[in-house]
């Protein structure tokens, strides 16, 4: 795996940087080399918020993406601007609880997943974007469940730990949309 | 036999080259003498900026930094940050403090930062051939108020010393002059005042003094301490703003 | 021995490698995109009771630095580009009275306010002196996350060991992303005698005097003339570059920074048409790396170089010197806070290939 480019986007407040840098976590607990790059800007809660990760076996060169392998959109607005930023071939991964249109491209795989509902039905909104991490892992093998939850009990601070249950199964539920 | 006058090791042997009748070398002088006298030339680190005074580092034997124009209080808030245990003063013009320096020195006193700040005002700019200075008294005729500070035109002198004692940082504020023998030893006093509260760790101490500058007001050098007196305590007058009563029991 | 790789932020990453390096004086303004620097050492300098001001502009936050400076302290301050504009007296009296100092400029687009995002438009004011007279600053340009760590220490180093200012000029994209970096057990940390500095007599029969200011000329002109013997020691022992692929490269890129990192993937690209690029990064903006440049510029494999960076065009005077009109220096540059795209670069290098105009 070269340079393999995540795009995640949508509203701040989201979860959209943390949810990068937990796949950022993951995948530099197997060892491999990760970049993560933020929109930053004037930004705040409510606008538009996006970041880049970049998952190598090699040392990474730009950790900015021009081209992404995958692109994972939990809005609309950021569906429209990074559909056409997807390699042909890649993966698009939509909340289909918050978009509700289809992209134009066919040359990349779809996955909508009703990742807010998901969160809702397990009482913790912040899970919407950990499902979609379950399907990025299924969908491209970039990292593996195993690592994410390895990586998630060395993050978190031991007080917080009683969450990554809870994580998991999100994780599962969104990992069960790329099967 | 006895000796009855030496001069101070507070200072160093290099002759001032400062105008005759101008009081900077007076106001040298007894912050010199103080700091031999309190005992703390050897751990005292002064500021000199720029101006008449720019050289003031080769008059002063205790170790001295020299500062951009205006950036003494912020040199000395660096060097007394990481210099805990020492005395740290600084040493402005009314130019350097009161026109460029106007954010460093209302920020130094607003941090309270434990360092002394000897201020001399002599209502006009020195070294650059008496320019209108922020202190140049209205009516004051100078190279850049050649017909009279107008305060429609020119605005209106600032009183650093009220300003300063305004805020809650700056602990003493105390404004002298050196007219006579009895002011010189107030002036002393203030200065030794001045680094006894920086001993305390209290907070920012400020000495204003008024001084004469012969040269660029065109006048004699007694008919210039005449003047200070007619002119410009009227405008500055003399006396402790704050911290008159302050308790210094120095802290261990 | 390295320890375990942690992923942090670039900016995270320079404040704790200065805390490594034993600096425990910080004076900074707030400007994005370098505000991280910041809140990583007002949490941390009052943790382990160093200092931390929050200074009332840039001019004074470099004075302080200046002040402890010339107290005998390791020092940091940290800034974007406007904010290193205003900080240009105070670089210009440090070079001035020989104080080390490290000043970290993560910078943004300008002219004026600009944009807050990245850009490399100040190399100007970085590498030839941005203040007045005749002075340099070490400039140093990471690369990489780890790289941030390893130069900031490294600066503090070389800051004492020659008493001058070293800049790291990075920018909006290094100083916001995270990536790992693996710390040290013990870190290098070079400790020098400094008999100069300003920290009360204590029994010296001489005054410490810090100081820029020399009137008479003579007097002057012998310290300019030491200053620029020091600047040619530098010169001569401290340039430091990265060279990929210069062994049969048919064109070399010449980058710095972020835009080395774009254009590695586009070596690699190149090489999948059959085209030979190779690159040399600058990794000492100054001292700068003229001679491998210029000795790369003789080889006959060797067509045409081009250097790419987020400007209209800064370093590539510097590298056109080195090459002395030996092979043809193309130029590609983005600005606004806009990167090169990997194919603009590429796209760039199959016309050169092609011979074709560019």
């Amino acid at each position: 795996m070269i340079d393999f480019s995540v795009i995640l986007a949508g509203f701040g407040g989201q979860g959209i940087l943390s949810a990068g840098k937990m796949a950022a976590e993951a995948a530099l607990y197997e060892g491999k080399e990760v970049s993560w790059f933020p929109s930053y800007g004037p930004e705040m809660r409510g606008g538009t918020c996006n970041c880049s990760v970049v998952i190598s076996d090699e040392a990474i060169g730009s950790p900015v993406i021009n081209d992404a392998d995958v692109a994972i959109c939990l809005n609309q607005p950021s569906m429209e601007k990074f559909e056409n930023s997807i390699k042909p071939g890649g993966v698009l991964i939509i909340d289909s609880s918050l978009v509700h249109i289809k992209p134009k491209r066919t040359d990349i795989r779809f996955i909508p997943m009703n990742a807010s509902d998901i969160a809702s039905e397990l009482g913790n909104m912040a899970f919407a974007t950990i499902s979609m991490l379950g399907c990025l892992s299924e969908a491209t093998k970039c990292f593996s469940r195993d690592s994410f939850e390895a990586s998630l009990r060395e993050v978190l601070p031991e007080r917080r730990h009683h969450l990554i249950p809870g994580n998991l199964e999100a994780f599962d539920k969104g990992a069960s949309f790329a099967k | 036999m006895a000796i009855v006058f030496e001069r101070t090791t507070g200072l160093t042997d290099k002759p001032f080259h400062y105008c005759p009748g101008c009081t900077h070398g007076i106001i040298h002088r007894i912050i010199a003498e103080t700091m031999v006298e309190m005992g703390i030339l050897d751990s005292t680190v002064g500021v000199a900026s720029v101006g008449c005074t720019y050289n003031s580092y080769e008059y002063f034997s205790c170790d001295m930094v020299q500062a951009a124009h205006g950036r003494a209080p912020a040199v000395a808030t660096g060097i007394k940050r990481s210099l805990k245990d020492k005395l740290v003063f600084t040493y402005q013009g009314d130019g350097d403090l009161a026109s460029i320096g106007t954010a460093e020195i209302i920020h130094a006193a607003a941090r309270g930062e434990k360092i002394c700040t000897f201020f001399v005002n002599n209502a006009v700019y020195g070294m650059t051939s008496g320019q209108m200075a922020p202190t140049t008294l209205l009516g004051q005729v100078t190279t850049t108020s050649p017909f009279g500070r107008d305060a429609s035109y020119q605005g209106y002198p600032i009183n650093v010393s009220e300003l300063i004692a305004q805020l809650t940082g700056a602990v003493y504020v105390e404004r002298v002059s050196l007219t006579d023998y009895k002011n010189v030893m107030k002036a002393k006093a203030a200065v030794k005042k001045a680094f006894e509260v920086q001993m305390s760790g209290k907070g920012f101490a400020f000495v204003e003094f008024l001084s004469t500058c012969p040269t660029n007001w065109g006048k004699e050098p007694c008919e210039s301490l005449e003047w200070l007196k007619e002119k410009m305590i009227p405008q500055y007058p003399l006396g402790c703003f704050k911290g008159a009563d302050l308790d210094l029991e120095v802290k261990s | 021995m390295a320890q375990k790789r942690v992923l942090m932020k670039g900016n995270e990453v320079i404040a704790e490698a200065a805390l490594r390096a034993g600096c425990r004086n910080y004076f900074g303004y707030p400007i994005t995109p370098q505000t991280e620097v910041m809140h990583y050492m007002a949490k941390k300098m009052v943790q382990i009771g160093g200092n931390f001001v929050q200074a009332e502009s840039e001019v004074s936050a470099i004075n302080m630095v200046y002040g402890a400076a010339a107290a005998g302290a390791r020092v940091l301050t940290s800034s974007s580009s406007p904010g290193i504009s205003l900080k240009q007296e105070g670089i210009s009296y440090i070079a001035g009275a020989e104080l080390p100092a490290v000043v970290v400029n993560i910078v943004r687009a300008g002219p004026g306010l600009g944009g807050i995002q990245p850009a490399q438009g100040d190399y100007f004011q970085a590498t030839k002196g941005g203040g007045h007279g005749d002075y340099r600053n070490f400039v140093i340009a990471p690369a990489s996350v780890q790289e941030l760590y390893e130069l900031t220490v490294e600066a503090f180093n070389i800051a004492d060991r020659y008493r001058m200012l070293v800049m790291i000029l990075g920018d909006g994209t290094l100083g916001q992303m995270m990536e790992p970096v693996a710390y040290r057990e013990n870190e290098n940390i070079e400790t020098y005698e400094k008999p100069w500095a300003c920290t009360g007599r204590q029994g010296r029969s001489e005054h410490n005097i810090v100081t820029s200011i020399y009137i008479e000329p003579d007097v002057l002109e012998a310290k300019n003339r030491e200053l620029q013997d020091k600047y040619a020691l530098i010169e001569s022992k401290e340039v430091r570059y990265e060279a990929i692929g210069l062994e049969d490269a048919e064109i070399v890129i010449t980058a710095f920074s972020t835009c080395s990192r774009i254009s590695r993937n586009v070596i690699r690209q190149a090489a999948e048409l059959g085209i030979k690029v190779g690159m040399i990064r600058p990794i000492t903006l100054w001292p700068f790396p003229s001679k491998i440049i210029n000795e790369t510029a003789a080889k006959s494999s060797v067509k045409a170089f081009l250097d790419v960076e987020l400007n209209a065009g800064q370093m590539v005077e510097d590298v056109r010197l080195a090459v002395n009109g030996k092979k043809p220096v193309y130029f590609h540059g983005r600005m606004g806070g806009n990167l090169p795209t990997q194919k603009e670069i590429l796209d760039k290098i199959i016309k050169i290939h092609e011979g074709g105009a560019v």
